[in-house]
C-alpha cells in the first residue's frame, strides 16, 4: 500500500462522503481524488519526476490537502514547510532539497519572490488565490492553481504508478544540532506503517470525524488527515486553535469524535467556561509532545467525562512510539505509555545494551514507521539509526532518556543533548542562537530549554551585549519572531553582564540551566 | 473612530509585534492570514478591550468576524459600545 491509495481506496469505497471540511468548503472522496488528479496530471506536465521534491508552503486549506495527495500521484515526494517559516530558512530549505516545485499562496508568493533567483533548482511555482494577478519577477516560474487545474479540468483519472512502497513519499524538517534544518526521510512504506498502527489502537472507524487544527507541518497535523483517509472518515480542518469559542462550537456543530490537542490547547481549555458546551460525540482526545500535566488530565477528564484521553510520545523520525491506553492514566498518570502495535521500544545504555526496568537509559525504537534517515546526511543518520537486531536492520536511537517500568511503560526523563522539546517540536539552541548573533549589539547569546508546566521545556536566551548597546528584551524578542517560527521563538530573554564560562571558554550552559529557577 | 484605530493598532504593533514599526499591515488585513495573534494574545486582546472601553464580551463573540482585524475590531467595539451606552 502507498499512501496515496489511502484516497483512492476510500473513494471507491465512499465515493460521495464529505471527507473534508474546510471554512465554507466541504468536499467528497470523489471531488479529493479527482482534484488530485489533476494536480498529478498538472505536475507531471510542469515536468515533475519520479522522486523529485516538491515543497508545499500554505496555511492549513483545501489546496495543502490535495498537494499532498497530487504530488504522491505524480510520483514526487512532498515536503510540507511552516506557513510561519521565514524567507531565509524557506531557501535553506529549498535548496537543500533542490526542490523542483513550490506551491504557495499569493500573498506568501509575493513576500518571497525576490528570493526566488536564490533557489535555482525551482523551476516551477504554483500559486493559489488572487487570480489573474502574476506576481512580479520570475513570471516564468509562476504558474496560477486554478488555471493549472482548469488546463486539466478532465485528467480526472489517476496517472499511471511509477513508484513502489519503499520509494520516498515525504521529507520533513526538523531543527537540527548544526543549526540548521535537517531532512527527515520517509517513504511510503513508513507512513502507512505508522498510520496503521495510530489507527489500530485509536480504534478508528470510517464514522470517525476528527477535527484538527494543527499546522500540517507538523507531522502530528498531517497524519490526521493522512490517517482519516486511511480509515475513510471525515476531516475538520481548521488554521490554528486562536479562535478557540469558533472552534469549539465547530466541535459540536461537526458531531467530532476525535480532537488532538498539545499541552498549549490543553492549557487554553482549562482556563475557559466549557459549561455551556457538550460534547456528546467527543470519543477520544490526545494529547503528545511533552505529557501533560497530570492535573491537566485529571482536569480534562472532568471537562470531558464521555471522552478517552490519550497520552502519547513520538519524534518526527518514526512519527509515533508509545500510547497510554486512558484506562491505565489513573495507575501510571506521568507515563506516555507502551510502544504502539507493531512498534518495539527498549532501553539501552551507553554501550547500547538492553537496560533491565527501573533504569535511565536511550530510548530505542524499532518499527517499519523508523524513517531511512536525514536528507544527504550520512553522519548524522549513522549517529541515529545503527544496527538492530536482524541482519541489515537498523533501529533508531532516539536521543531522549527514559526509563521503562516492569510492565513495558515508558516515561521520559529528559534529552542526552541539548535539544531542546517546547510544545513537542524539537528546537536546536544552536539555530535560535544563529538568529540572536544576527542581531547588531548581541555580544554573546546562549539558548537552553527550561522546565516549562504547559511547553515541557520553554525556550530561554541569555544574552550579553556590545558595548554601548542599548538594545532592550523586547527587541531581541522582535528580532526572534522576524526571523524564527513561531514555536522557536524564546519565551523568556534575559539581558545580562556576562554569562558563565567553562574552563575551556565556552558558554557553560549547564551553569546556566542550574542558576535558572 | 480614527481613534479607536490608531488606539488598536498600538496595542497590536506593541503586544502582537514587539513593537515592530516595520511590519506594514493594513486595516483590513487577517491577523490570522499574516501569523500575527495566537490563542493567548486573543485572550489579551479580549482583557484589553473589556478594560479600555468598558465593555463585555461574550464567548460566543469572540470569532473572527470580531476581532480578526483593526476594521473589524473598530466595528466591533463601535457596535458593542453603543449597547452599553
Amino acid at each position: 500500500m502507498q499512501v496515496e491509495d489511502f484516497v483512492e481506496l476510500s473513494a471507491r469505497r465512499f465515493p460521495e462522503k464529505t471527507a473534508l471540511v474546510c471554512g465554507v468548503q466541504r468536499l467528497s472522496y470523489r471531488e479529493i481524488a479527482e482534484h488530485s488528479n489533476r494536480l498529478a496530471h498538472g505536475l507531471i506536465a510542469a515536468g515533475i519526476r519520479r522522486g523529485d521534491r516538491v515543497a508545499v508552503y500554505l496555511d492549513n486549506s483545501v489546496e495543502a490537502v490535495l498537494s499532498v495527495f497530487g504530488i504522491l500521484k505524480a510520483g514526487a515526494v512532498f515536503m510540507m514547510v511552516n506557513p510561519t517559516t521565514k524567507v531565509e530558512k524557506l531557501t535553506y530549505v529549498l535548496n537543500n532539497s533542490r526542490a523542483r516545485a513550490l506551491i504557495t499562496q499569493h500573498q506568501k508568493a509575493r513576500d518571497i519572490q525576490s528570493w526566488w533567483s536564490l533557489a535555482p533548482h525551482l523551476d516551477t511555482v504554483l500559486i493559489v488565490g488572487n487570480e489573474g494577478a502574476t506576481p512580479e519577477g520570475g513570471q516564468s516560474r509562476a504558474v496560477s492553481w486554478s488555471k493549472l487545474m482548469a488546463e486539466h479540468g478532465r485528467a480526472i483519472q489517476t496517472p499511471p504508478r511509477q513508484t513502489i512502497d519503499i520509494d520516498l513519499a515525504a521529507l520533513i524538517y526538523t531543527s537540527g544540532s548544526t543549526g540548521n534544518p535537517k531532512g527527515v526521510v520517509l517513504t511510503h512504506l513508513n507512513m502507512v506503517a505508522a498510520a496503521t498502527s495510530i489507527t489500530t489502537y485509536l480504534e478508528n472507524t470510517p464514522d470517525d470525524i476528527i477535527l484538527n487544527v494543527l499546522p500540517l507541518s507538523f507531522d502530528y497535523g498531517l497524519y490526521q488527515v493522512l490517517m482519516a483517509f486511511k480509515f475513510g472518515g471525515t476531516v475538520v480542518l481548521e488554521r490554528s486553535f486562536t479562535y478557540h469559542h469558533a472552534i469549539l462550537e465547530k466541535l459540536m456543530e461537526e458531531r467530532v469524535t476525535g480532537f488532538p490537542i498539545v499541552p498549549t490547547i490543553s492549557a487554553i481549555l482549562l482556563q475557559m467556561d466549557l459549561t455551556k458546551y457538550r460534547f456528546p460525540s467527543l470519543r477520544y482526545i490526545t494529547n503528545t509532545g511533552a505529557a501533560l500535566p497530570t492535573q491537566h488530565i485529571a482536569k480534562l477528564r472532568q471537562l470531558f467525562p464521555h471522552t478517552r484521553v490519550y497520552s502519547m510520545f513520538g519524534l518526527t523520525e518514526c512519527k509515533r512510539v508509545s500510547y497510554l491506553p486512558p484506562e491505565q492514566v489513573d495507575a501510571r498518570p506521568t507515563s506516555v505509555g507502551k510502544a504502539m502495535p507493531n512498534v518495539e521500544a527498549y532501553i539501552v545504555n551507553e554501550q547500547g545494551q538492553r537496560l533491565p526496568p527501573g533504569e535511565v537509559g536511550e530510548l530505542v525504537v524499532r518499527g517499519s514507521n523508523v524513517m531511512k534517515g536525514y536528507w544527504e546526511l550520512p553522519e548524522e543518520t549513522a549517529r541515529m539509526l545503527r544496527p538492530g537486531p536482524v541482519p541489515g536492520e537498523r533501529v533508531l536511537h532516539t536521543g531522549d532518556l527514559f526509563r521503562m517500568d516492569e510492565e513495558g511503560y515508558l516515561y521520559w526523563v529528559g534529552r542526552k543533548d541539548d535539544i531542546i522539546k517546547s510544545r513537542g517540536e524539537k528546537v536546536s539552541p544552536k539555530e535560535v542562537e544563529n538568529v540572536l548573533y544576527g542581531l547588531e549589539g548581541v555580544a554573546m547569546a546562549a539558548v537552553i530549554g527550561v522546565p516549562d508546566e504547559v511547553l515541557g521545556q520553554a525556550i530561554k536566551a541569555f544574552v550579553t551585549l556590545q558595548e554601548g548597546s542599548r538594545l532592550t528584551e523586547k527587541d531581541v524578542l522582535r528580532h526572534c519572531t522576524q526571523h524564527l517560527e513561531e514555536y522557536m521563538v524564546p519565551k523568556l530573554v534575559e539581558i545580562r553582564e556576562n554569562l558563565p564560562r567553562t574552563p575551556t571558554g565556552k558558554i557553560d550552559k549547564r551553569e546556566l540551566a542550574a542558576r535558572t529557577e | 473612530m480614527p481613534e479607536i484605530e490608531q488606539e488598536m493598532r498600538q496595542f497590536i504593533v506593541d503586544n502582537f509585534l514587539f513593537g515592530d514599526k516595520e511590519t506594514k499591515f493594513s486595516n483590513d488585513d487577517s491577523f490570522l492570514d499574516r501569523g500575527m495573534i495566537d490563542s493567548t494574545g486573543v485572550l489579551e486582546l479580549v482583557a484589553f478591550l473589556e478594560e479600555k472601553y468598558g465593555i463585555k464580551i461574550k464567548d460566543n463573540e469572540l470569532v473572527p468576524e470580531n476581532l480578526d482585524s483593526i476594521s473589524c475590531l473598530v466595528r466591533f467595539i463601535d457596535r458593542k459600545s453603543r449597547a452599553t451606552s
